[in-house]
């Protein structure tokens, strides 16, 4: 940086600043300010990201007649959403009683995956037990192991004992997952000391006790992560609650299947529904999105 | 030992010898069974939900048995026979792997072309990678409603832009391949973001020397990206194939959703595996033998897969260069359902 005194003398401090970009850029360092050319090509991509869901409005607050007379949507959306809203909620289809069981089931996920997971993780990071390390290779190998195949079987087991169509078939597979173990695991190996463990210990607190007040506050970052990735995933999942649920008592990926089954010919219908069942996770993302790019950057570069 | 050892015993143990034995030994207990106790959920749920699932889908795959009949006679390796003598299930096997490559493929080069822009000295980074995952966030069945509307025969977005601009528009629900497209660009839509970022991850943890020692050489952006970045990105892409391996032949919600009855198109163009999995278990043949099999069938073929990637990674992590740590971790809650 010696020469840029000699620059800023002659032609001033903003003069300065270009020229050691300018030097920069030649040298292709890694720290330079990228082109226009680059935002240009991302806000490309972020239109490819976007343009689907707004397509959805666009149609959502159209009319059936107005989507099958002109494929290409007016820009702006038209004035029938709340018409749109109404005629999902007057429909055949429980959509209220889907959100209501899509609700039940993520919130109950998350909370047992985040406990489950932590008690595990905090087992496998801090605790000292035979087969621990065989063990966790094996949680960690349950990852691979494509586990909806076993659909049949499952489906026959709920079936046997009553839990067919009912909400608690579609809970209890999911209540505690090899990734959120894992997850846990990589962070309190970090993130808590093992002086605070034996701390705890020497006051003579027991071992429930000691993760309760100690590990679980240590895990809560990496906790509101996995409970964020876990509600995703239940509120978006379909295979396994389509099969074992039934029309009767849905959730709302079911509810946006019925509703295109029933009015496959009104689009504008259909598509309200779907703008209903994706909005909570929009809201989701806008408020928790920062947390997602994060976790799952921090899962990728830890391990 | 030395952190979870039980308490030592206090000094006055004389005046109340017995409470203090009891509580002990109840320490003692407690130390040695409480790690246990702790990962007990997960193996007794995965035993239960997952694994004795698996084994049982070959116990029920040699019987003749129907989802309202229930168990039926043995029949030893009928069902297999007779799930591979059906043109059905070859066809979804080629359906199925057809778009698991038109998935993964572009997937993955678009991914890693997308981190090497994000990882860019940016203004507003978190905006933009926020922008990438912003897909992530729609369920599955969502993604195929809406794109099964954009690339609607007669009234889609697609074709109507196709002809204005003079292309003849494409069949995209009558066709074998321009279905096969579809299908892989909601699974491209939802799921480009998501690996960008981890890539994305990757890429930063790549030491700045390597590029400082490039630039001295003189290799210019294009040389340093294929010299360094890719080979350093080598053990997260092999990771990357893997995991979208095991879901992406699992593939059941996008194209279930393609058309509103859901079986895959008129001629079964594009019916995946799972599909044809569920068609037999739950359609009109209610066979959960013939369902069974094929699920042992797929499963057979997602280890076989599974055993080639393993072993390409090993050979690479032997002999390659790359000594970047393998990430693993990955939301398989969501993998599984994708």
């Amino acid at each position: 940086m010696s020469s840029i005194p000699v620059i800023a003398q002659t032609a001033g401090k903003g003069a300065a600043r270009s020229a050691a970009r300018r030097r920069k850029i030649k040298l292709g360092g890694p720290d330079r300010r990228p082109g226009w050319v680059t935002y240009a090509i991302l806000s490309v991509v972020l239109l490819i990201s976007i343009y689907p869901l707004y397509y959805v409005i666009q149609l959502a607050s159209s009319t059936n007649l107005a989507i099958v007379r002109n494929p290409i949507p007016a820009l702006l959306p038209e004035g029938n959403l709340f018409t749109n809203f109404g005629r999902v909620f007057d429909s055949n289809i429980p959509l209220m009683k889907g959100f209501v069981n899509s609700v039940v089931v993520a919130v109950v996920q998350s909370f047992t995956v985040v406990i489950f997971s932590t008690l595990a993780g905090y087992s496998f990071a801090k605790l000292r037990f035979r087969g621990r390390g065989p063990l966790l290779v094996f949680v960690i190998a349950t990852m691979a192991i494509p586990t909806q195949l076993g659909v049949v079987p499952l489906f026959i087991v709920m079936s046997e004992i009553g839990w067919s169509g009912k909400l608690i078939a579609v809970i209890v597979p999911g209540m505690v997952t090899a990734f959120g173990v894992f997850w846990m695991t990589q962070y309190l190996e970090g993130a808590l000391p093992y002086e605070l463990i034996e701390a705890a210990r020497v006051d003579g607190a027991s071992m429930i006790r000691t993760f309760w007040h100690v590990a679980m506050p240590a895990a809560r970052p990496a906790a509101a992560m996995l409970a964020l990735f876990t509600f995703i995933g239940s509120w978006t999942a379909f295979f396994w609650p389509f099969i074992i649920l039934g029309s009767k008592n849905p959730t709302l990926p079911m509810v946006m299947q019925l509703l295109n089954s029933t009015y496959f010919t009104d689009f504008s219908l259909v598509m309200a529904g779907v703008l209903l069942s994706t909005l909570p996770l929009i809201a989701v993302f806008a408020f928790a999105g920062r947390q997602l790019v994060a976790g799952i950057m921090a899962g990728a570069v830890k391990g | 030992m030395a952190v979870l050892s039980p308490p030592k015993p206090s000094s006055d143990e004389g005046r109340i010898p017995r409470r203090v034995a009891f509580s002990q030994k109840r320490g003692k207990w407690d130390v040695k069974l409480s790690p246990y106790l702790y990962i007990s959920p997960f193996f007794i749920l995965f035993a239960i939900t997952g694994l004795f699932p698996l084994l049982y889908t070959g116990y029920v795959s040699l019987f003749e048995w129907g989802l309202l009949k229930g168990k039926g006679d043995f029949v030893g390796l009928d069902n297999f026979t007779e799930v591979l003598n059906q043109p059905h299930f070859w066809k979804a096997l080629r359906n199925t792997f057809s778009i698991f490559l038109l998935s993964a493929v572009p997937q993955v080069v678009m991914a890693i072309t997308l981190a090497a822009i994000l990882s860019a000295n940016l203004r507003a980074k978190t905006f933009w990678r926020m922008g990438v995952l912003l897909p992530y966030v729609v369920a599955p069945v969502a993604v195929g409603l809406i794109f099964g509307k954009l690339f609607a025969d007669e009234s889609g977005l697609i074709n109507a832009i196709l002809t204005n601009i003079g292309i003849d528009p494409v069949r995209w629900h009558v066709d074998v391949l321009p279905s096969h497209f579809a299908i892989a660009t909601m699974v491209n839509f939802r799921w480009t973001g998501y690996n960008t970022l981890i890539f994305l991850a990757a890429m930063q943890a790549i030491p700045r020397e390597l590029y400082e020692a490039a630039i001295i050489d003189g290799a210019g952006r294009l040389r340093q990206f294929f010299s360094i970045t890719i080979p350093q990105l080598r053990p997260t892409l092999i990771f990357i194939i893997i995991t979208s391996t095991i879901g992406g032949l699992q593939i059941f919600d996008e194209p279930r959703m393609f058309n509103t009855t859901g079986d895959g198109g008129s001629s079964r163009q594009w019916m995946t595996l799972t599909m044809y999995l569920f068609d037999l278990g739950w359609g009109p043949q209610k066979s959960f033998g013939r369902a069974s099999a094929v699920a042992l069938l797929l499963f057979v073929i997602i280890v076989v897969i599974g055993m080639i990637n393993f072993l390409v990674t090993t050979k690479i992590a032997t002999s390659g260069p790359a000594k970047a740590k393998k990430p693993k971790s990955r939301n398989s809650t969501n993998r599984r359902t994708r």
